[in-house]
């Protein structure tokens, strides 16, 4: 495995210097080339900052983006401002969370997915127009010729997802970041689309990054998992590792909070509480408040991320393993 | 498409209608006697009698009014009552320089209107942005008929750049003459329109689409030009219309102080010489160009717009 994405010590921070509001606390993970990893965690986690800072689309100022985010051993915080545009589209695309409002409106479909290749590559007018065809028929759109002069008004939210897709893989980028990108869609369109991303990964061997709220999608979908709250990491495993044997109090409310089929239980559970506001808690874990297994030591230090295993790390200090400290 | 076109061209027809019955009316409620107004004090009975015959102003109202609409729909507007020359006549020799003024003054108002707007929008408070504000402001504060006298006086009287007043003979110099009184229209329109494209700008960078542009790696001047302002120019058409509508109210102060000739000016001095038929007649034209312009909006909403093609 070839590591394709490294980032270490992310931070996205807002408001005064001397005191800023974190929303990303300096996280570090990995995805390796044609890895696909989900970032799990509730809405205020700071999963989409993350997303958004690989790509450096995060708009600085109001934010401070520090960190470093090697892409192929390149750090893309170093590089300058004006060489993004080469990266974006052309070796990560992203599809975004909105599909309803993230299309130009004024714009044909056509032309929206051709400008992502007229960016990056030097090809003819009418091996552009063909390469959209071929993509918009990859992402499951019917009768793709004839849809290229349709505005996105004309689609519906499944569709127009697909045509966010077809724009993201436009010039096969080796790592597709997907920003809940079911989310916004009905229950069965969830699934087409999920269906079309796997069919997609396993047909250009893209490396997927997924952020959402939702295990079951990651179950889907990721062969890793990253587990944040309040823009820390607490949890990252491998998907079957980390369904199996959570070692994070965090983790395992949520999978307990996942109802299944054969569920005997009268209430599902919660976890009690919400997700303290962005920068409200500055010392000890963020989680405190609302972990059933919190600690006097937890008010004062935030656990480091530790190994629980190979590919396994957690950050708990109630849950760690003996002799780690 | 053609059946949107068609439907705004039928909505524009009452519109017309009510125009025409407006200022029928209100010339006809107009304080004063057009026969005393325009004979004099002097005049004796018959003479006031004969002219009112020969106006019209005996025949029953309703009469008077069917004749008015089918002058109207004719473009048969009369002659004049202080040089008996028919008013139609007198409209086609002032007409194109309403509209040279216009055309001119709506193009260098757009010129430099939205280049401000974009440059401000790009530089969100910070000093380009103060800059444009404060224009702006002065640009809504100073009237026209003295942003108009002040550049007559600067670049006419003082530095002798253009010339003082009148039309000019031919062409290049009908423009030297146009460019000062177009330009006070034109800093004013630009003030608006500036102000305008800024804030439509703004309002559409921060949609979710800007962001998926500069995700496939467009570059800001592509995003900012191809995918904002491509956008912006919705509710930024709205604007121009109105733009394009308050030069009339400017043409008639410009017209005026440049001494030009021009429906405005046309106007004013039908007003003060209370010649009736002529200040009807000037009256429609405004009422039909207005109209007219929403025409043209219509049009071009329909271009700027794809999703008002696509439900038509």
């Amino acid at each position: 495995m070839t590591l394709l994405l490294d980032v270490q010590n992310l931070v996205v921070e807002f408001g005064p210097v001397r005191n800023p509001v974190r929303v990303v606390n300096g996280i570090s993970f990995t995805v390796q080339a044609g890895e696909s990893v989900g970032i799990v965690g509730e809405s205020g986690s700071g999963k989409s900052m993350t997303a958004l800072s690989i790509l450096r689309l995060v708009n600085e100022p109001p934010a401070r983006v520090s960190g470093k985010v090697l892409f192929q051993g390149r750090d893309l915080m170093q590089i300058p401002k004006r060489d993004m545009p080469a990266v974006r589209g052309k070796e990560i695309g992203m599809i975004f969370q909105e599909p309803m409002s993230s299309l130009n409106p004024v714009m044909t479909i056509g032309d929206q997915i051709d400008e992502a290749i007229f960016l990056h590559e030097d090809l003819s007018k009418a091996a552009r127009r063909q390469r959209v065809i071929d993509l918009l028929r990859l992402v499951g759109m019917p009768d793709p010729e004839n849809r290229l002069s349709a505005y996105p008004d004309q689609f519906s939210g499944g569709m127009r997802q697909r045509v966010m897709a077809a724009m993201a893989m436009a010039c096969n980028p080796k790592l597709l970041i997907a920003d809940e990108p079911t989310t916004a869609l009905d229950v069965t369109i969830q699934a087409q689309v999920l269906a079309m991303m796997l069919d997609i990964r396993t047909r250009l061997n893209s490396a997927i990054l997924l952020i959402t709220h939702d295990l079951g999608v990651v179950a889907e979908i990721c062969d890793r998992v990253v587990v944040m709250y309040a823009g820390h990491i607490m949890e990252d495993a491998g998907v079957h590792e980390l369904f199996a044997n959570a070692r994070h109090p965090y983790t395992q409310g949520l999978l307990k909070s996942v109802p299944t089929l054969n569920d005997t239980r009268k209430r599902l559970h919660q976890i009690p509480g919400t997700v303290p506001p962005a920068g409200t808690i500055k010392q000890g874990c963020p989680f405190r408040p609302r972990c059933p297994m919190r600690m006097d030591r937890c008010a004062v230090e935030m656990p480091p991320l530790v190994a629980h295993g190979p590919a396994h790390r957690a950050a708990c200090w109630a849950t760690q393993p003996e002799g780690v400290a | 498409m053609a059946k949107y076109l068609f439907l705004r061209l039928l909505d524009a027809i009452p519109t017309v209608f009510l125009v025409l019955t407006l200022v029928f009316v209100a010339m006809r409620i107009l304080p004063g006697d057009p026969a005393l107004a325009v004979l004099g004090a002097n005049a004796d009975g018959g003479q006031l009698e004969a002219f009112r015959e020969k106006m019209g102003l005996n025949d029953p109202l309703w009469l008077q009014y069917l004749n008015f609409l089918w002058d109207a729909v004719r473009l048969d507007f009369g002659n004049s009552l202080m040089n008996d020359q028919p008013i139609s006549r007198m409209i086609a020799n002032n007409l194109p320089h309403t509209i040279y003024l216009t055309l001119l003054s709506v193009l260098l108002g757009l010129s430099m209107g939205i280049p401000l707007g974009v440059i401000a929008a790009r530089n969100r408070n910070r000093p380009p942005d103060s800059a444009l504000r404060i224009y702006s402001l002065m640009g809504y504060a100073i009237p026209d008929f003295y942003l108009a006298a002040i550049l007559l006086v600067v670049f006419s009287l003082n530095l002798g750049w253009f010339p003082i007043n009148g039309e000019g003979e031919g062409f290049w110099d009908g423009l030297h003459h146009l460019i000062l009184p177009a330009l006070t229209l034109a800093l004013l329109k630009s003030a608006f329109l500036g102000r305008l494209t800024r804030t439509s700008l703004l309002e559409v960078l921060g949609r979710d689409y800007i962001r998926t542009a500069r995700a496939k790696g467009a570059q800001e001047g592509r995003v900012v030009f191809h995918h904002g302002l491509r956008n912006a120019m919705l509710p930024l058409s709205t604007g121009i219309g109105i733009s394009i509508l308050a030069t009339l109210s400017g043409s008639v102060a410009v017209e005026l102080v440049f001494n030009r000739p021009g429906i405005g000016r046309l106007l004013i001095d039908a007003i003060t010489e209370r010649d009736y038929p002529v200040i009807q007649a000037g009256v429609m034209m405004f009422a039909f160009f207005v109209i007219l312009v929403n025409l043209a909006m219509d049009v071009v909403y329909l271009i700027v717009d794809p999703r008002i093609r696509i439900k038509s």
